[in-house]
């Protein structure tokens, strides 16, 4: 090949296929293959056709603000009226309506306190004593009874509060409890071990329907006559028992992810073994759980809707007592979706978070 | 790592006898606790069945599983054995137990066959079809499954017409708030028939790919597949129906009265559980689905990619193969929440194991019986469940030297 057979003419060669900017995207990443042009084209389609309706359905003809049942009635789209008309039913349900307040601020404490404890700025002994004293001030608030607040009895608690009452109290009584059984079934005590094997294998095995039937019917069975813990309390027991054994498992996984030569360096301090599990195994396997845990408390913040089964008034049952209204009862789809909503904020801001906790705390492991 | 928690001292290093009391003796402390254990379980045990017991006294509750015998009285809307009120409390229970086996079965089937459908459009490099996979996993995922068991019993009920306005998008299917109609084939002895040739041609399938697969191993040629096996499934069947008379007659939905009669019927309460529950249940196998297949090494795809393998074999070969393992024992845990999640059936009345027992439990007051046969139920099927999936997952496990 010589220089002479490179005519000047190759100059006007068209340009390069373009990699960058919008048209390159669209070929690259929705045209890129044949079926996946068909495949691009027929979600396109089916978009098209459904898209512009749910809009309408939910904000172009949707009835906004306050409104009476028949206005709804008259309108083609959604019936947000609703919603405004029963926000309060749903979010505090039978909570007295001037003291609404109170579970209003007791959610948002509720929900700073756990947003703090996410940042690892704030992991130290005196997140602790935060809670201890915060949770103080729940209790007082939702109770009332003292500084001039009229004491509100449990059973017209409902509502928002409810779902983050079982929730955080079921998790955080869980979670020691769990830990202990984790131990016993690491433990080479073959009692020790039967038992924690046979409590977390039984729970795991049964719904938590089971459990909460269990709680409502057979708790005031157990108990001696005239001894009677409120529903909501036995609600949270059966919650408590069934989270344990479930977190049980994820800190079990924990454990067995320290490498033995943690055990033996700890055996060849002397530690006993509270000494060695304190102090060297356990903040190592809950820090390797602890995403997993995350997902734990995630999973128990939706299960707490089944309380709805024996008939605790939390955030689902609110929702159902909403649409009891007769004017309002065809708007189903507005009420579930308002509720899901909730549900999804709190789940959804749990999921990423546990992401984001995999990646931080992986970032020394990936050098 | 069992033994990790054996304790050092228990024996001076120089061999003579520690100048301990025998409290501090790890030996007798591992006894001692796990005594003390036995006696707190025990004793808590003791004084809960001594109250029962008194409780059940004083209010007369019978106790005994004597009533399982007694008749029932009670009618049960859908049930796949013959039952009506007069059947024994026994009967009712086992209907009930039918039920949820049906239900989870087939939302099993569903919610497997989604998930990976779900999973795999995650991974596509459509970034419209992986962006809409996303939006279908993060929804559902942090909805509880509950209120989309009300949001899909609402919709069914309340948005479908009544069965005189049934809408009906393909002929002889009719959908309306009493659930949906569709035309069955009339009973004859040909589908019977055509279903045992179903059988066969599976059977003869296997035969075929464990015949492919010696014929690879020995001679490095993979002989065809994939269109003697259609032949067989589709083939089979159909000439098994052909030669038995080949029967056309179907068994169509009529409205007769306030409902329809005839053919297959879904009741809105089956309805919405298994689609909540499947759709549910599907977008977390397809994040199994999606971590497995992502878990199979990029240079798995690019060996194959450098053997000539195309994509669809590379999938099939090679990396389904290796993600399996991944995917299986967490699908498992999926399949035992599906079953175990079929209870909140409860909820929008479905005859579930749980809903008769409670319903039972109702009219008889023995909550302790109850409760005990529907944990008995439970238990009995996710270990079965477990069971199973253990046998596959060792099946497929990956065997080292």
């Amino acid at each position: 090949m010589t220089a002479q057979t490179i005519p000047e003419k190759t100059a006007v060669e068209r340009p390069p296929a373009a990699t960058v900017g919008p048209i390159a995207w669209i070929r690259g990443n929705l045209f890129n293959t044949w079926y996946n042009a068909l495949i691009t084209v027929a979600i396109a389609w089916a978009l098209i056709s459904w898209l512009p309706g749910l809009i309408d359905w939910a904000f172009v003809d949707a009835v906004w603000g306050r409104a009476a049942p028949e206005a709804c009635k008259a309108a083609e789209g959604a019936c947000w009226a609703f919603i405004r008309e029963k926000y309060r039913l749903i979010l505090f349900g039978t909570y007295p309506y001037e003291e609404q307040w109170r579970p209003l601020a007791s959610i948002l404490i509720f929900v700073t306190l756990v947003a703090a404890s996410g940042y690892r700025k704030f992991w130290s002994r005196k997140l602790v004593y935060v809670w201890g004293a915060a949770l103080l001030l729940i209790c007082l608030l939702m109770w009332g009874g003292v500084f001039g607040l009229p004491l509100v009895e449990t059973r017209l608690w409902g509502g928002l509060m409810i779902t983050l009452v079982l929730s955080v109290f079921g998790c955080g009584i869980a979670f020691p409890i769990a830990v202990l059984l984790a131990l016993g079934r690491r433990s080479n005590l073959p009692i020790i071990k039967a038992l924690s094997v046979t409590y977390i294998e039984l729970i795991r095995g049964v719904p938590l329907v089971t459990l909460l039937f269990m709680a409502s019917v057979m708790i005031p069975l157990f108990l001696p006559e005239g001894l009677n813990i409120n529903k909501l309390l036995r609600a949270q027991i059966a919650i408590i028992m069934f989270a344990a054994a479930y977190l049980a498992e994820v800190v079990r996984g924990g454990l067995q992810a320290i490498p033995k030569g943690q055990y033996e360096a700890a055996d060849a301090l002397g530690l006993g073994y509270w000494q060695k599990m304190r102090l060297i195994i356990l903040p190592q396997a809950l820090k390797i759980s602890i995403p997993s845990t995350v997902n734990s408390f995630l999973s128990t913040l939706k299960d707490t809707s089944l309380v709805v089964i024996i008939g605790i008034f939390d955030l689902m049952l609110a929702t159902r007592a909403a649409l009891n209204d007769a004017p309002w009862r065809t708007y189903f789809a507005e009420a579930y979706v308002f509720a899901a909503l909730v549900y999804f904020v709190f789940c959804f801001a749990i999921s990423r978070y546990s992401q984001w906790l995999e990646r931080y705390l992986g970032r020394g492991a990936h050098r | 790592m069992t033994d990790t928690s054996r304790r050092p001292g228990t024996s001076a290093p120089d061999g003579t006898p520690p100048r301990r009391s025998m409290l501090n003796d790890a030996g007798v402390r591992a006894v001692l606790f796990q005594i003390i254990a036995m006696a707190i379980v025990i004793a808590i045990g003791w004084y809960l069945v001594g109250n029962t017991l008194h409780n059940l006294a004083t209010r007369n509750i019978q106790t005994g599983f004597d009533y399982l015998s007694r008749e029932a009285g009670f009618a049960i809307g859908e049930t796949l054995i013959p039952y009506n009120a007069t059947d024994t409390y026994a009967r009712a229970l086992w209907v009930g137990v039918i039920n949820t086996l049906k239900v989870s079965l087939i939302g099993i089937v569903f919610a497997m066959l989604i998930g990976v459908v779900i999973g795999v459009a995650r991974l596509s490099s459509n970034w419209l079809l992986a962006k809409l996979a996303t939006i279908y996993v993060e929804t559902l995922r942090n909805i509880p499954v509950l209120l989309q068991l009300f949001f899909w019993y609402g919709l069914i009920t309340e948005v479908l017409p009544a069965p005189r306005q049934a809408l009906q998008p393909i002929e002889g299917v009719f959908l309306s708030n009493r659930g949906f109609k569709m035309p069955a084939p009339a009973d004859h002895p040909a589908w019977w028939g055509a279903l045992i040739a179903l059988i066969v041609a599976i059977l003869a399938v296997r035969f075929l790919l464990a015949r492919a697969r010696r014929i690879q191993a020995a001679t490095g040629d993979r002989p065809k597949t994939l269109i003697p096996s259609l032949a067989l499934l589709i083939g089979l069947p159909v000439a098994a129906w052909a030669v038995m008379g080949a029967p056309l007659a179907l068994d169509m939905p009529e409205l007769r009265g306030f409902n329809f009669q005839g053919g297959i019927s879904v009741s809105p309460e089956f309805a919405a559980l298994t689609l909540g529950l499947t759709l549910y249940t599907a977008a977390f196998i397809a994040e199994t689905v999606r971590s497995g297949i992502q878990a199979v090494g990029k240079g798995q795809w690019e060996a194959a990619a450098a053997l000539g393998l195309k994509p669809g074999v590379t999938m099939r070969l090679i990396i389904l193969p290796q993600a399996l393992r991944v995917i299986v024992p967490p699908t498992t845990s999926q399949f035992l929440n599906l079953t175990k999640n079929s209870s909140l059936a409860v909820a929008i009345g479905y005859p579930d194991i749980v809903s008769v027992a409670n319903t039972t439990l109702n009219q008889t007051g023995q909550a302790i019986e109850n409760i005990a046969l529907i944990m008995l139920a439970y238990l009995t099927v996710s270990l079965s469940i477990s069971a199973f999936m253990n046998w596959y997952n060792k099946r497929i496990a990956l065997v080292e030297r």
